[in-house]
């Protein structure tokens, strides 16, 4: 769950790490007003997706005027597919120099991983490139954690001007964040050492690990509403992975995998798949809801129910389907290829209750769909 | 990684309705059950064998080489943490949701103690014709079958489709290893692929991958060294950028994780990646073709 830039910062703040005075607004006039308060400003498009700057979201103001018409103009805009309807204006600070800091999960590694790197304020992809001295990489044992002889460790003879001890204070300091509050990520860029010494954080990144948030919900009610469409929304109320494509063919098939594989063979084959829904793992016994979401896409031509019993059964499973067709009694043609844990069972129920025939390849039923779907 | 049938198995949650379920089916295969964990139902038996309030008591009362976990995702750590401490050498980890840093927590303790992970996030391990532990239909005679060739997934149902079609074609499977859909995996695609490699049962190597991270470029080199033939299947290339497809680890971010990369790092090793899971058998009917 990805958190905008308003959302993260408090965060820091409980860390102790500081961060610029700042105003939520949502107008041109609340953001005169910030600014008259603030002084010179940056006015800063909230939405949870990076390169703001690159995409014009920030903007500098000197006076309450400026602020407004800079406001104006970003609330206008669409960044990353998402229309502005916030904007955080901070009080201006004066940089020496920007830093690079960040906490995460890192999979190769199997370990969090604490990042620094004397080069802030650019990608830090770019930066690295530029000049990997400048970055340091920690790679932290979960079960010791990371304390000030591990900072003072990682940023041993990195660059002497840089006032060592409050970088490693505050890295000790995000590394606690992190352990916390479930971080996957916790990122800042930059991070400013101010023309008097001290330490802020002009922008944050902060993303929540989503299987965290049974544990974590205050946490979660601040983080950023994932934009969905009608139908994956209500696939998400209940319970089940729906991804709207923009294909015709609908899909419906058990486990992550198999439904992957199954949107890819309508593609390979010369269809457009419609959607992504699995319902795999406990959602298995959810199958006539799902059948419902499939056909709610009003795209869909034709649907294929592509099921591999392992953990799920495909008796239970094709039992739901049957069940819900019965009662909806869909318009559109339906496939089938059905294998695994409950296969006997859920032939007969299709051939008693549908008089259907299953396909025995799974690449035939979806051949079949596609030329429907035409 | 392989399971034999001579490996003395715990089932942590064996009480439960998934739990119970699968237990019967394991010990109907041959898999040798030895009793299970649920600290509420201590002392008592479940499906004749005894239940223990740990795995460290159950470790003491004659022991066990794996365990398998049917435990929600906010207790794992703490089951994971306990089979590790009573030595357990294998753990499975069936468990979905797993908060991320409790995942990299039981590695660590699990690597430090000498255990080896499967999963989270896995369907389990099965070797046809012996046991298998988890949530496989390895007793579905379709789907898996003794033969040579062992198969890898981060996916169970993709999983049993491939090994479905390699039975169709005359294959059976040396063992099938479930690494796990989750972005972070105590057993990775490259471990498991090395565990082949060494078995003297296997002939050949199927690969079943998934968009999302870097496992299968990571196993890419090592497969080009190996002396068996390694076929793949990736799932994923219609998967939208940025969004999770069902599997926490299944996610291409920006230029990472996509399925553009995985194909040309396994096909630069000199892995045949298939189109469709369809053509397992016939690719290895090719391949082994003496």
């Amino acid at each position: 769950m990805n958190f905008e830039e308003h959302a993260a910062k408090p965060l820091l703040e409980t860390a102790g790490i500081a961060v610029p005075k700042r105003r939520l607004v949502t107008s041109a006039e609340e953001a005169s007003s910030a600014a008259k308060e603030l002084g010179a400003c940056v006015i800063k498009a909230q939405v949870p997706a990076g390169k703001r700057g690159k995409a014009g979201g920030i903007a500098m103001a000197d006076t309450p005027e400026a602020a407004a018409t800079a406001a104006d103009a970003i609330l206008a805009l669409e960044i990353g597919g998402r229309a502005v309807e916030r904007l955080l204006v901070e009080e201006r600070i004066a940089i020496a120099r920007e830093f690079y800091a960040a906490v995460l999960n890192d999979a190769s590694a199997k370990s969090p991983v604490v990042l620094f790197s004397t080069l802030g304020g650019m990608d830090i992809e770019d930066a690295a490139a530029k000049d990997p001295q400048a970055l340091r990489r920690c790679v932290v044992d979960i079960r010791e954690g990371f304390g000030h002889r591990e900072a003072e460790e990682m940023l041993g003879g990195l660059d002497p001007g840089l006032g060592a001890s409050g970088v490693a204070k505050t890295l000790v300091a995000l590394y606690r964040l992190y352990r916390d509050t479930d971080a996957e990520l916790i990122e800042i860029n930059p991070l400013a050492l101010t023309d008097d010494g001290g330490l802020v954080a002009l922008d944050c990144k902060f993303i929540l690990d989503d299987a965290a948030i049974p544990r974590q919900p205050d946490l979660a009610a601040l983080g950023a509403k994932e934009r969905l469409t009608a139908i994956e929304a209500r696939g998400r109320e209940l319970g089940l992975q729906y991804i709207e494509l923009d294909g015709n063919v609908g899909v419906l098939a058990n486990g992550a995998g198999l439904t992957m594989a199954t949107m890819d063979a309508v593609r390979h084959l010369g269809g457009r798949p419609a959607n992504f829904l699995e319902v795999g793992g406990q959602a298995y016994t959810l199958t006539q809801s799902a059948l419902e979401l499939a056909l709610a896409n009003p795209s869909v031509k034709s649907l294929v129910v592509n099921f591999c019993g392992a953990f799920a059964r495909t008796d239970v499973m094709t039992e739901g389907v049957v069940t819900a067709w019965e009662e909806l009694k869909p318009a559109i043609p339906v496939f089938f290829s059905i294998h695994g844990t409950g296969e006997e069972e859920a032939v007969e129920l299709l051939r008693t209750r549908l008089g259907m025939e299953p396909f025995d390849l799974m690449d035939d039923a979806i051949k079949a769909a596609i030329e429907a779907a035409r | 990684m392989i399971v034999r049938a001579a490996d003395r198995v715990l089932v942590q949650g064996i009480t439960g309705t998934q739990g119970t379920f699968w237990s019967e089916r394991m010990i109907a295969y041959g898999t040798r059950v030895v009793g299970g964990v649920n600290p509420k139902k201590a002392g008592t038996e479940h499906l004749g064998l005894p239940v223990y309030a740990s795995a460290a008591e159950a470790a003491n009362d004659g022991g066990f080489e794996v365990a398998v976990m049917f435990v929600p995702p906010m207790a794992a750590r703490a089951a994971a943490l306990d089979a590790i401490e009573a030595g357990a050498r294998l753990l499975v980890v069936l468990t979905e949701h797993i908060p991320v840093q409790d995942v990299i927590e039981l590695i660590a303790a699990a690597t430090a103690a000498g255990t080896r992970v499967i999963g989270p996030n896995t369907a389990g391990l099965v070797t046809p014709g012996e046991c298998f532990v988890g949530i496989m239909p390895a007793f579905n005679a379709k789907v898996h079958r003794p033969g040579r060739i062992g198969v890898i997934s981060r996916s169970g149902s993709l999983g049993a489709l491939i090994c479905l079609n390699l039975v169709r074609a005359g294959f059976g499977q040396s063992a099938y290893i479930g690494v796990g859909g989750d972005a972070i995996l105590g057993t990775t695609t490259h471990d498991a692929l090395r565990a082949f490699e060494d078995d003297a049962g296997t002939d050949g190597v199927m690969m079943v991958g998934e968009i999302g991270g870097t496992a299968e470029e990571d196993a890419a080199e090592y497969a080009a060294a190996m002396k068996k033939p390694v076929i793949a299947y990736i799932a994923g290339a219609a998967a939208p950028e940025g969004r999770r497809m069902g599997h926490a680890g299944a996610i291409v971010m920006g230029d990472k994780g996509t399925y553009r990369s995985k194909r040309a790092a396994l096909e630069r090793a000199g892995v045949r990646v298939l189109d469709s899971p369809t053509e397992a058998g016939a690719a290895f009917t090719e391949a082994l073709d003496p």
